[in-house]
């Protein structure tokens, strides 16, 4: 389960919305229980519509950050500006760790559509994103 | 030169299971190629066949990533701190 705040889900709403017509993408900080605490927006470098990638300065500081705080990078978000919240065959082979929440944001819908995947060992599953005060 | 290695969650379970680990070697291409010898299991997300950069590996000098600094030429001082993390990324290739 992956669990945001209502502001937090703004957020990363608004980012993916001014990234538009790109895709956005952000890191989240947060515990292993997977309650969010941070949301930490990025450039995205590829500056695409189709794909993205978190700006590696953005990725050096925020684990640094999060070394420091003693929380962890716990997952990425990033937006499907035309189809569903699904992860495509491309973001699981390069989702790097089986331990993150891997967050989709599909702008396609109104409003956007949030879900939230777990990638092992090649396999995306489906889980939980729980939105509370 | 002597300098320490950071390694990210993701890559230690290849890497004997350490968050640090101290590295000698005068250039980032020396101290990764001397990493994959004593770790041969990483060595495909390190370096490309051609020994350049993995394309999603960023790799950093103390604050600097190395794609600004000749990549695999990039130099390393003593007590300097490399950090190794795989990028983030994704989409419809």
């Amino acid at each position: 389960m992956l669990s945001l705040s209502p502001s937090q889900r703004d957020a990363i709403v608004a980012t993916c919305i001014r990234a538009l017509p790109n895709e956005g993408c952000g890191l989240l900080l947060g515990t292993s229980d997977g309650i969010v605490g941070e949301v930490v927006a990025s450039e995205n470098i590829a500056h695409s519509a189709k794909v993205y990638e978190i700006d590696p300065q953005v990725l050096l500081r925020t684990y640094r950050r999060a070394d420091d705080e003693g929380v962890d990078v716990i997952g990425v978000f990033h937006s499907h500006t035309h189809s569903e919240a699904h992860p495509s065959p491309t973001d699981v082979r390069q989702a790097p760790d089986p331990t993150w929440h891997y967050l989709i944001v599909s702008l396609r819908d109104t409003p956007p559509d949030l879900r939230s995947y777990r990638v092992l060992e090649g396999e995306a599953t489906s889980e939980l994103v729980e939105i509370v005060n | 030169m002597s300098a320490v290695l950071r390694v990210p969650t993701v890559l230690r379970p290849a890497l004997g299971g350490v968050s640090v680990i101290a590295v000698e070697g005068s250039t980032v291409g020396e101290v990764l190629l001397k990493l994959t010898a004593t770790y041969p299991a990483i060595k495909g997300q390190l370096l490309n066949d051609d020994g350049t950069l993995h394309r999603f590996l960023n790799v950093y000098v103390n604050d600097d990533d190395v794609r600004y600094l000749g990549g695999v030429e990039a130099s390393i001082a003593n007590d300097d701190e490399i950090t190794l993390l795989p990028a983030v990324a994704g989409g419809v290739w």
